[in-house]
């Protein structure tokens, strides 16, 4: 990894070459650190680098100045090889201010660079941070590369002949400064922020021209500097060919529903009630009325996603987006739209649990609520995304499945890839596999609501305004054909039997899953949903220094599973099922395979895994 | 497009299913005067949509050959909020209780009348739980005995053409539940106004409740205890048509024509469609007498009104017709 090759040598003009960089800024809620990091990750994807974000802020949304919870934060890897992950250990931080050094130092490895505003070091701030010396001052920081900029001064000294601006916007303008600098030291060009700044504030001219001076002002610092020994420089990557952008999950997500809503023919309806980390797909849909989305803003979570099954009833594409306990809140509702057997996709953008837990950390353990967080005998199909780009084909396929079964599709994904980014090779609508329907068009005498198709069980579906369609459906038992309330015993029996057939049936119509890897050996790792790029590049670096024993396996389709499952599970000696949480995809394959011994690898800190301690367990389990 | 509706009766509205209320139950009189209802209407069968929630009320679906869904507890107004902003041609009716639509579902009854959606709230309201067996509802009155309330209610209870007025509903209609020729037209009219339409039924539980709006609904007495609400006409009631209410100060008075000097001309004239309730809720709380009718019946911008006119605005604005203008939009780059 890069960390080996950033160790700094005063080498001469030229960039030197790395294979990827981890780079975190961090300073007051107020100092713009996730545009600085947005900007820097943005310039260099467009230069050809493979990127992965990850925001941290806090979940106060205007902390007291200074202090340690209000600490802002965004996490940028790139590199010229493929990047799954934000990165674990940071190799330059950029820190703002006390606080922001404080609680980010323990990311950075001794050895590696850490660049201070040193005007923020005061006597106050440094109390608002707790810390008892002045760490720039005490040796604490020895083992790193502190590179000590007076950037609020210079940022001043660049604007003292720019009119018409406040002390205020000056200090503002101050992490452009460092955003220059850095990219100076990356071998970046600061055009596309220059355009960015001028597309954002046309209007406000002298707001254009301070930013771009202070971005100039930070370039041209660091290149002067002798403090700087050398600029990085790290190549394109290797990546497919074809037309990019940078998206954040929670937008691919809802680009993936507006996907398949123009596949399908379907209106697409949003009925959702705000909740962290999931707000952002109902923010994002709210925009795009010119594609006629209807987005309610309902009152709560039930009326979401009751509203989204009279949408569906109506005959929508109907969706209703949530994070933990508004899955909760949801149950009830569920239950009913799995009785009628409408198509609905509930988007459950996982977070930190239980009750209001972590809203703002990401986790894994709505596992089993998604399975079972219901009364009765109540199968809906699980799926789940697994990168930030990713969300936007599984959005695609929960509709493609809710539409084609008639049933309820829970689509999990998780607050670390909703909110980070990546660059996603975009797709359009004609790459995007058919949606078919069970649509029933016009009144014939053999017609009943609750008639199948003989394949995937899936049953009739007749719209509202269609004539001689008539219907009723409801949370009560219905027979079997006609869909009518019944209490028969035996029918009772027959449909909990076939509501749960037709689930298990979805099997034949999803993708085998395919390991990677070794594919038969020592150790299998698995893992499912967003914690694909952790594992992956731990395997990954693992099997390229020599480990050619250790496979791994990555599910995005819970329930069902994948029908060679257990053919890739009998492929190894030990299996290790990794997530962010208790153990529960653990206990959905021992229901499924009782006959293997599943390990754990289990992290529930509201964090991703770490490329390391995965590492260090594997091995540990080779031995 | 009303010429391209057939000609219907109360039969096509009938479904095959065998209704299952208790005999002599008010809900009988309610379903029989929306099937004759329906034909007057000028809307297509296939157009029509029955949204229930839970209780003995929340069945009425089952027995419509309409489309309807028998949803889940207190939710029917969230459920047809979707179904009607999805398809905004439908005529969409929810079919809820006091307990439904005040307890567990109050929350959605308040935020629908706010939203003023174009589509119509039938509220059985018996105050009394019947479907299990016997509770006090949020309107069962204080020192009601019941099988939760043993020693008598004590919760105050919610009167729903206030609670509904004071969420901004623009229709508020109240009626007796065995008064069939007034409850066919006020649903006729309920279904012509423009914007959510709450009609609240004085509907007898023989079971649970038995009686509990015999003092305003029995017929020897109605004429006497009613006073059934007319745009535009003055408010007289009474069997002798000689009583009518004045407003005497901030208070509604009950005067008698001919004493005191009072005539017809003194008497308030019923004003419905007054943009502003307070009139409108004074008549909704007044016991004596019991007002009946359409009490309000302001016409508004519906959700649905302004949801399109943005739609419209938006699209008529925007560079994006298909999502792969979306997709490719904005910062975007190549890879070689």
């Amino acid at each position: 990894m890069a960390t080996e090759n950033i160790i700094a040598e005063k080498n001469g003009q030229k960039p030197k070459v790395l294979d990827a960089v981890v780079i975190r800024f961090v300073g007051d809620s107020g100092d713009g650190m996730q545009l600085t990091g947005t900007q820097f990750s943005d310039t260099s994807a467009m230069f050809g680098n493979d990127v992965a974000t990850f925001p941290n802020y806090p979940s106060e949304i205007r902390a007291p100045q200074g202090s340690l919870y209000g600490v802002s934060g965004f996490q940028v890897h790139i590199g010229s090889v493929e990047i799954s992950t934000p990165g674990d250990d940071v190799d330059l931080l950029v820190a703002m201010n006390p606080a922001g050094l404080k609680t980010n130092l323990f990311a950075v490895k001794p050895g590696h660079t850490i660049i201070v505003d040193t005007d923020s070091f005061t006597r106050k701030n440094l109390e608002k941070a707790k810390y008892e010396t002045n760490p720039l001052e005490d040796h604490s920081l020895e083992n790193y590369r502190v590179i000590e900029v007076s950037m609020t001064s210079l940022t001043k000294e660049a604007l003292k002949d720019v009119e018409g601006l406040d002390n205020k916007s000056i200090t503002r303008s101050k992490n452009m400064f460092a955003l220059g600098m850095v990219y100076w030291m990356y071998d970046r060009s600061i055009q596309h922020t220059v355009d960015f700044f001028n597309k954002k504030f046309k209007t406000k001219q002298h707001i254009v021209e301070a930013n771009t001076k202070v971005l100039h002002a930070g370039y041209f610092f660091a290149e002067t500097l002798e403090l700087i020994p050398n600029a990085y420089s790290i190549a394109p990557a290797k990546m497919t060919p074809g037309t990019y952008r940078i998206i954040m999950g929670n937008t691919a997500t809802a680009w993936g529903f507006l996907a398949a809503a123009e596949k399908s023919g379907f209106e697409l309806f949003l009925g959702s009630y705000p909740i962290t980390p999931a707000t952002d797909i109902l923010h994002e849909l709210v925009k795009h009325k010119h594609f006629g989305v209807k987005a309610f803003q309902a009152e709560d979570e039930i009326a979401g996603i009751s509203s989204a099954i009279g949408a569906s009833f109506a005959g929508d594409l109907a969706i209703t987006t949530t994070s933990g306990p508004g899955l909760a809140l949801k149950g009830e509702a569920l239950g009913l739209a799995m009785m009628i057997e409408l198509p609905l996709v509930i988007v459950n953008v996982q977070r930190g649990g239980p009750s209001t837990g972590l809203p703002t950390k990401t986790e894994q353990s709505d596992l089993l609520q998604a399975m079972y967080g219901r009364n009765g005998e109540s199968p809906v199909i699980v799926i789940a995304a697994s990168t930030p780009a990713n969300c936007f084909d599984y959005a695609f396929e929960a509709s493609k499945l809710a539409i084609e079964h008639m049933s309820p599709v829970i689509l999990l994904t998780d607050g670390y890839i909703a909110n980070g980014s990546a660059p996603w090779k975009i797709k359009t609508v004609d790459e995007m596999p058919d949606i078919t329907n069970n649509i029933i068009q016009e009144y014939n005498e053999d017609w009943h609501p609750y008639e199948r198709n003989e394949d995937s069980l899936a049953r009739n579906w007749a719209i509202p305004g269609t004539k001689g369609l008539e219907h009723r459906v409801g949370g009560l038992e219905k027979d079997r054909v006609s869909g009518n309330v019944s209490y028969v015993p035996e029918n009772h029996e027959y449909m909990t039997k076939i509501r749960d057939e037709k689930i298990k049936r979805v099997q034949n119509y999803i993708p085998d899953v395919t390991n990677e890897f070794a594919d038969e050996g020592d150790l299998l790792v698995v893992g499912w949903g967003g914690t694909y790029g952790s594992l992956h590049s731990a395997v990954k670096e693992m099997y390229n220094d020599g480990y050619t024993n250790v496979g791994f396996v990555h599910f995005n389709y819970i329930n069902p599973l994948p029908k060679n499952t257990k053919d890739i599970l009998s492929n190894y000696k030990k299996i290790v099922v990794c997530e962010l949480n208790n153990g529960q995809f653990a206990k959905v394959l021992k229901i499924n395979f009782n006959d293997f011994d599943f390990l754990q690898f289990n992290k529930i800190q509201g964090l991703p895994f770490g490329n390391s301690e995965l590492i260090e367990k594997f091995k540990q389990l080779l031995k | 497009m009303e010429a391209t509706v057939e000609k219907y009766t109360f039969k096509d509205f009938t479904s095959d299913q065998e209704v299952r209320w208790c005999p002599g139950c008010d809900d009988y009189v309610i379903l029989r005067s929306m099937q004759k209802a329906l034909p007057e209407m000028g809307v297509k069968k296939e157009d029509v949509v029955f949204i229930s929630g839970i209780g003995c009320s929340s069945r009425f679906p089952y027995y419509m050959d309409t489309y309807g869904m028998h949803g889940i507890h207190g939710r029917a107004p969230a459920i047809a909020s979707g179904v009607k902003l999805a398809n905004p041609d439908l005529s969409v009716w929810v079919i809820t209780g006091d307990g439904d639509a005040m307890a567990i579902g109050g929350n959605h009854f308040i935020h629908l009348l706010r939203r003023n959606i174009n589509l119509n709230i039938i509220l059985f309201n018996n105050e009394i739980y019947g479907l299990t067996k016997g509770q006090f509802s949020p309107t069962s009155l204080v020192g009601q005995k019941t099988k939760s309330s043993p020693y008598g209610n004590t919760q105050p209870p919610f009167s729903p053409g206030e609670l509904a007025i004071g969420s901004q509903a623009r229709f508020f209609a109240r009626i007796g539940g065995n008064t069939p020729k007034e409850m066919t037209q006020m649903f006729i009219d309920a279904e012509k106004f423009k914007g959510t339409s709450l009609i609240e039924i004085l509907q007898n539980c023989v079971i649970f409740n038995d009686g509990c709006f015999t003092k305003y609904t029995d017929r020897k007495v109605r004429e006497d205890m009613q006073l059934f609400v007319e745009h535009g006409k003055p408010m007289v009631f009474g069997k002798e048509k000689n009583k009518g209410l004045v407003l005497n100060g901030l208070k509604l008075e009950v005067v008698t024509i001919g004493e005191n000097n009072i005539t017809q001309e003194d008497l308030l004239v019923h004003d419905a469609q007054e943009k502003d309730p307070t009139l409108h809720q004074m008549l909704v709380r007044l016991d004596y007498p019991l007002v009946t009718g359409i009490i309000r019946s302001f016409t508004d911008v519906t959700l649905e009104e302004r949801e399109n006119a943005l739609t419209e605005e938006v699209k008529s604005k925007s560079r994006f017709s298909k999502t792969s203008d979306l997709f490719f939009s904005g910062e975007t780059y190549e890879v070689e």
